[in-house]
């Protein structure tokens, strides 16, 4: 089966802040309309829509902002964050399939000024939603943090090979490297020791403040089309290789508690294989990686399951510089969204993009090939981006 | 009414320890000092003393001196300022019922100018938290806070010693209906039909897990199908709500009310075969181990909700 390739061609994002000071719709709507711009399409030829749960701006308000005319194909993926990579994996069908022509994918929110998901107060409703029933059985004991629920499996890692937090504490301070020359970042020229990480303050046992990734305003968007159409628009196309997203029996929204081994994100584990065979290309030929970094433990499990290195290995892996600065795999050339912000993971894949068309802040050598995941503990997904000349 | 009062003392004897002398900071100005802050705060006091905006460089009235590090509009102070909240202890008597609240003096110090284009900082201090005092307004205590004022070159320019008076509202002399002081309860759990069994079941004070009647594969939390076998036809059987700790942790940051900080969570391979999450308490929380024995009394937290909570088994 042959399926026409398509690829990223348009990129817009706001500033990132922690009050934006503007409706999510209008930090919405800037971000999609900048992406559209510089796609070198216009809002006319958008016919698809695409976003994940937890953005409050529907589909069609910003379709028909950006001047839109039909909407041929709207979809939204849930899990949150888990769901980051979903968006993609229905555009691209759509496109394929010719349900649409051009899609743009967007997350807009006010993480900061707006509610805040470590709160606690991240759903005070009561009614029978389906979110209400599933959280009922943690939050009446105030276990109702992101943080408090991937400390279970960070626990479990430890547990089970020894890792410390200083072993987490150097992805955080690695990644605020990369913040700190990145203009656009919140941690701008602000590096972190690992002195600093391990005197910050205990946020979840054994999650420390710096190991935790920022609350952020913000908005990124994309406009994503046929490769073929891609080649007469003017920046370079990043093709979505491959992508696909990965529920296990024993997943659970952001509550990954009732896997056998929870040490380990079973979803990674399951998709990663078939991920690199569809994309027909291999761990040790990506040049760099934009991995969920909601919290610094779970890149670890994340380097294991791609296979970057064995499982049990990956604090060595990081120890010895592998996804620094010069590493052989640079992890969120940003400051991912410890150190640049939190735009639900979609903030990581507009770095891929601007590292394949060469103007990162951090511009690595050779940046043709990377792996992005959406969140780590949820029903989640993964993609290989692809640099086309 | 002496020995309600010492009892009520002992209440706050807590608070005391925990947070006179603790200084907090600090607290990062949003912007630097500006000519044009200077500007609205001369134009709003009508204060025209040409010694402020006049020169070179203009200077700002020592009175400006609190509004350099107040929070914004949304109650956040400036990014790099310490997330530590030295107000808390305000919360902490609004929970034992002293929620009424009157800053009841405000005195400053200047030390030194400041000019534009400094950058200010403060720490902040509980000085002090007075026994308590049966006040016109009602029982409580005052609260002192001593805030000290840097320049960005950590010379103190000033001080501010505010003392607040907290007190439970006297019902009787207000003529207001008797009123409890507003307590934060935890969310209740959302009973469907799928999960009513288990919270009914904890109000009886049962731990009650679902057992598959086909193939008798448990399973929790609640679903109405049975993931093995597709079975709908469930019942319950009686946990003995012994199990030892497959993974835990302790939430330290945001303090989350009514819970205790750290509030210690545990998930828990139960002996009927599945794993629970639940609050472990009487053990603290850097004793906590993988694989400790633990027993869940079903404790009624508040009216109508019950839940289980683990204590280590000795
Ligand atoms: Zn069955």
């Amino acid at each position: 089966m042959n399926l026409p390739a398509v690829a990223i061609v348009g990129l817009g994002a706001t500033e990132f802040s922690k009050n934006s000071g503007r409706s999510e719709m209008q930090l919405a709507c800037e971000a999609a309309h900048a992406a559209v711009q510089d796609s070198g399409l216009t809002g006319s030829d958008i016919d698809g829509m695409a976003t994940f749960s937890m953005d409050n701006n529907w589909e069609i308000e910003i379709h028909r902002q950006i001047g839109g005319q039909e909407l041929r194909f709207f979809a939204r993926t849930e899990f949150g964050g888990g769901g980051a990579l979903g968006p993609f994996a229905h555009a691209v069908s759509a496109i394929q399939t010719g349900q649409c022509q051009a899609a743009i994918i967007y997350r807009a929110m006010n993480e900061r000024s707006g509610l805040r998901f470590g709160s606690g107060e991240i759903m005070n409703m009561n009614t029978l939603n389906p979110d209400m029933i599933h959280f009922s059985h943690y939050f009446p004991t105030g276990f109702m943090t992101p943080a408090a629920w991937i400390a279970m499996c960070t626990r479990r890692y430890m547990h089970k090979y020894g890792a410390t937090s200083e072993d987490f504490g150097r992805i955080a301070v690695s990644m605020r490297d990369f913040a700190a020359s990145n203009p656009a970042a919140f941690f701008y020229q602000q590096p972190l020791t690992l002195e600093q990480h391990q005197q910050s303050k205990l946020i979840a046992d054994p999650l420390r403040l710096f190991d935790c990734c920022q609350e952020s305003d913000g908005a990124v968007a994309f406009v994503v089309t046929s490769l073929e159409r891609a080649r007469d628009l003017p920046n370079t196309p990043v093709e979505i290789a491959s992508v696909r997203q990965c529920a296990v029996p024993a997943s659970r929204q952001i509550t990954p508690f009732y896997h056998a081994d929870i040490a380990h994100f079973p979803e990674f584990d399951a998709l990663s294989c078939d991920l690199f065979r569809r994309a027909d290309t291999a761990p040790n030929e990506l040049d760099f990686a934009c991995l969920y970094d909601h919290f610094t433990p779970a890149i670890l499990p994340q380097l294991e399951a791609f296979g970057f290195c064995a499982p049990g290995e990956a604090a060595d892996f990081v120890k010895d510089g592998h996804i620094s600065r010069g590493g052989k795999l640079p992890v969120n050339t940003n400051g991912g969204q410890l150190g640049e912000a939190y735009i639900h993971g979609l903030n990581g894949i507009a770095e891929v993009v601007r590292q394949m068309r060469g103007t990162s802040a951090n511009q690595l050598e050779r940046s043709d090939q990377a792996l992005v995941t959406a969140g780590a503990g949820v029903p989640t997904g993964a993609a290989i981006l692809r640099k086309q000349a | 009414m002496n020995t309600a009062l010492s009892d009520l003392e002992q209440a706050i004897e807590p608070l005391r320890k925990r947070y006179i002398g603790q200084r907090v900071g600090p607290y990062l100005a949003w912007n630097k000092v500006s000519r044009t802050q200077i500007w609205q705060w001369c134009a709003a006091m009508g204060d025209t003393h040409p010694e402020y905006l006049g020169g070179e460089t203009a200077i700002a009235p020592p009175t400006m001196l609190q509004s350099w590090t107040f929070r914004d509009v949304h109650g956040d102070y400036a990014p790099g300022s310490t997330d530590q909240n030295t107000y808390e202890v305000l919360g902490k008597l609004d929970e034992l019922g002293y929620f009424g609240s009157v800053a009841v003096s405000y005195d400053q110090q200047y030390l030194e100018y400041l000019h534009e284009g400094d950058h200010v900082h403060s720490f902040s201090t509980i000085s002090d938290i007075s026994a308590l005092k049966n006040t016109a307004l009602g029982t409580g205590c005052f609260v002192t806070e001593l805030a000290e004022y840097f320049r960005q070159d950590k010379t103190l320019i000033g001080t501010a010693t505010i003392t607040y008076l907290k007190y439970q509202p006297n019902q009787t002399s207000t003529g207001a209906p008797p009123s409890s002081p507003r307590k934060i309860e935890r969310i209740r759990p959302v009973e469907n039909t799928d999960s009513q069994h288990y919270w009914q079941g904890l109000r009886d004070g049962k731990l009650l897990i679902q057992q598959c009647s086909d193939c008798d594969v448990s399973r929790h939390p609640p679903q109405p199908m049975c993931e093995a076998c597709q079975s709908i036809n469930w019942h319950t059987v009686e946990s003995t709500r012994r199990g030892k700790i497959y993974s835990f942790t302790s939430i330290h940051h945001p303090e989350i009310p009514p819970f205790d900080s750290p509030n210690c969570i545990v998930l828990v391979d139960l002996d009927e075969g599945v794993r629970i999450a639940a609050q472990i308490t009487g053990v603290k929380y850097d004793e906590l181990k993988i694989g400790m024995p633990v027993r869940a009394n079903i404790v009624e937290v508040q009216k109508g909700l019950s839940l289980p909570i683990f204590e280590v088994e000795q």
